[in-house]
């Protein structure tokens, strides 16, 4: 059992650092008051935009890791962008966000597409190298935990880390986090104390652009290695681990491990002989299913922001 | 009257958005929309292609719609035509029996597949108010999986292990009187359906106190218990119903346009059911009318691809862009609104300017 774990547990690390990010980032988007459905087309268009960038770069500069880095950049960028998209629609004019979303995601899956297409041909981009894991110096050496956290790691899953730990200080200790917060519970309080509800709400959904653009392009740079024009439900799933963790950074993180171990063990099951009498399906169906039961669970004492998917109107009481 | 308005500005908007990225490629636009006009309406067989195109998109459409109605946001159409054309094909592949009967047979499984895969959201709302987004997302991947270990499993193809055995002529909604008439089309039974579908609804939603009562739901859940009106079994209701149409609209696709089920593939066409609804304004006749035009983008695209060198998925992205300028069609109002202001101004201050001439 401890074999399976120990030589799972990487892979299931890889597989949950892009939907961590993605759903860190939906939970300043909800905090500050906007349902944003949108995640999946943010994912696409950051894996696209970093796909494209190292592809090209690749050619160009011998400095693989830099280039790299860029491609993260410009996910980041391009995430910040198209998020614009919704946050316009949703804040300057008021729109039902789940359309809005669900037309970013639309846009994104036909565009990225469409245009990758012109690019190559085949609609697939693909990358030479993506970052390569690694064993941490002296840390790997530690028994049992050395072997779990600091071998075969990816320099990405210790940044993304230090983004969540700074995202949970930025939320709970500074000024910018508990106006975000406020906006997304009652914004017209949140008004009258000043607070300026429709840049929070921007800087909010922004910020779930960069870190769905950044989870997008990590699914290129690390495990995946071509862009074929989706990243296979990951947004939606991203959004169900924002409600499983009940709308907080480390509630997030538990419910994306989830997520990735649970993965992660369905697409190894038929390799390993413990796991091979278990039917596919059921393991395949298990974290949505699980979902749904903990969906029900938290119904009574759910904690999601009271204001999330109303238009702000200032004038309401 | 206003709503048909936002709407074709959306489409102009779509449309000229299409064009851009046509330009941007290094294509001429023009010479794009002629062929995929073509591609779509040239001839009687590319008209019977575009109106089969179009038939899944119709119910898929009227899903959405229906459920819109009593303020439910059905985002698993796709789920729903997947396990409606599971449903329905494994019926023609496991019964023997007489063609009407048959038919008969596959439609019902196909339209109670598709309910009951909404059944669960809506029941998941109703008693433990789950978000229906939520809900049917997850639904969504769990058709996906079951469609992906069942058809191998129980309804495996003789050569690719990726679908099911292919159906015989018998045993699809295609009829030869139809292809004959359409001059070899793949349109099938399936535009019957839709039309009669869609006039179905339509009669459910304005003349009866069904229609009435799901209505109400959706305008004001509280105004409408307080009348009496059983929200829960509406909204569970209104969930069933919607996951029939698209249960149908599986039928239509797997068993009609398609004459088999392939693994892997989440139907696109539960998603844009969501644009065509948004389109039609969520109203039956719209709704019929949003699917044709899509109908003719898709079925458009192939040719347009063929001819110059385009990429098909123009069409997903013209509607994609629709969507979002149907989404924030309060900027086109208020563009329409100072459009109106200033017209009516400009009529008040002509005659007074007039006099002040005279």
């Amino acid at each position: 059992m401890w074999t399976i774990i120990e030589q799972i547990f990487p892979y299931a690390i890889v597989f949950t650092i892009p939907l961590l990010i993605t759903a860190l980032g939906g939970l300043f988007s909800e905090r500050s008051g906007i349902v944003n459905i949108g995640l999946e087309g943010l994912m696409i268009m950051g894996a696209f935009a970093s796909a494209i960038t190292v592809h090209y770069l690749q050619e160009t500069m011998s400095n693989h890791t830099l280039v790299l880095w860029i491609g993260l950049l410009a996910a980041v960028v391009i995430g910040i962008i198209f998020s614009l998209l919704h946050a316009f629609a949703s804040i300057n004019l008021s729109a039902d966000q789940i359309i809005s979303g669900t037309a970013i995601n639309m846009i994104a899956m036909a565009l990225t597409v469409f245009l990758a297409r012109n690019i190559t041909g085949s609609g697939n981009i693909r990358i030479t190298s993506g970052f390569s894991p690694m064993d941490i110096p002296v840390l790997s050496s530690i028994p049992v935990i050395g072997d779990l956290f600091f071998t075969k790691t990816y320099p990405t899953t210790w940044f993304i880390l230090l983004v969540l730990f700074i995202s949970a200080f930025i939320l709970n200790k500074t000024k910018f986090g508990l106006r975000l917060k406020s906006c997304g519970e009652f914004p017209q309080a949140a008004e009258a104390a000043g607070i300026n509800v429709r840049r929070i709400r921007y800087s909010g959904v922004m910020i779930s652009g960069a870190f769905a653009g950044l989870g997008g392009a990590l699914i290129i740079l690390t495990y995946a290695g071509e862009f074929t024009g989706s990243v296979s439900g990951l947004g939606f799933l991203a959004l169900a681990s924002l409600i499983f963790g009940q709308w907080r950074p480390m509630g997030v993180l538990a419910a994306t491990l989830f997520f990735g171990f649970a993965s992660t063990i369905a697409n190894v099951s038929q390799v390993i002989p413990e796991l091979k009498v278990i039917p596919p399906i059921i393991l395949k169906i298990f974290p949505y299913v699980v979902t749904l039961l903990a969906l029900v669970v938290f119904s009574k004492s759910s904690r999601a922001p009271k204001a999330a998917g109303e238009p702000f109107d200032s004038g309401k009481r | 009257m206003r709503h048909t308005i936002v709407s074709i500005i959306a489409i102009i908007l779509g449309l000229v958005a299409g064009g851009i990225l046509m330009v941007l490629i290094g294509s001429n636009p023009l010479e794009g929309y002629t062929y995929l006009f073509q591609g779509a309406l040239r001839n009687i067989e590319r008209i019977g292609n575009t109106l089969a195109t179009a038939t899944p998109l119709i119910f898929a459409g009227l899903s959405v719609a229906f459920a819109f109605r009593t303020g439910l946001f059905n985002i698993g159409g796709s789920g729903q035509m997947l396990i409606g054309g599971l449903c329905a094909t494994a019926v023609a592949l496991s019964f023997d029996v007489s063609r009407p009967i048959l038919i008969l047979m596959m439609v019902l499984a196909g339209l109670l597949g598709g309910a009951l895969w909404a059944f669960i959201p809506g029941l998941l709302k109703a008693k433990f108010n789950v978000h229906e987004v939520v809900s049917t997302i997850m639904m969504n991947w769990i058709a996906y999986w079951t469609v992906y270990y069942v058809v191998p499993g129980y309804f495996k193809g003789e050569f690719l292990e990726t679908e099911s055995r292919k159906l015989e002529e018998a045993q699809t909604l295609r009829s030869p009187f139809l292809t004959e008439m359409f001059q070899g089309s793949y349109i099938n039974m399936g535009i019957f359906f839709a039309i009669i579908a869609v006039i179905i609804i339509a009669f459910i939603i304005n003349k009866t106190t069904m229609g009435f009562e799901l209505k109400a739901v959706g305008f004001n859940r509280y105004a409408a218990e307080y009348a009496g009106m059983r929200v829960n079994r509406n909204i569970i209701l209104s969930m069933f119903i919607s996951g029939a149409l698209a249960g149908l609209g599986g039928v239509a696709l797997y068993t009609g346009n398609a004459s088999s089920i392939q693994i892997g593939i989440l139907p696109s066409q539960g998603y844009d059911g969501i644009a065509v609804a948004l389109l039609g304004a969520n109203t039956p006749v719209g709704v019929f009318f949003a699917a044709i035009l899509f109908g003719i983008l898709y079925s458009g695209t192939g040719f347009m691809n063929a001819m110059i060198e385009i990429p098909p998925e123009l069409a997903n992205t013209i509607i994609a862009i629709i969507i979002y300028f149907a989404a924030t069609s309060v900027l086109i109002e208020r563009l329409l609104n100072r459009f109106r202001k200033r017209r009516s101004g400009q009529e008040m201050n002509g005659p007074v300017g007039k006099k002040g001439v005279s």
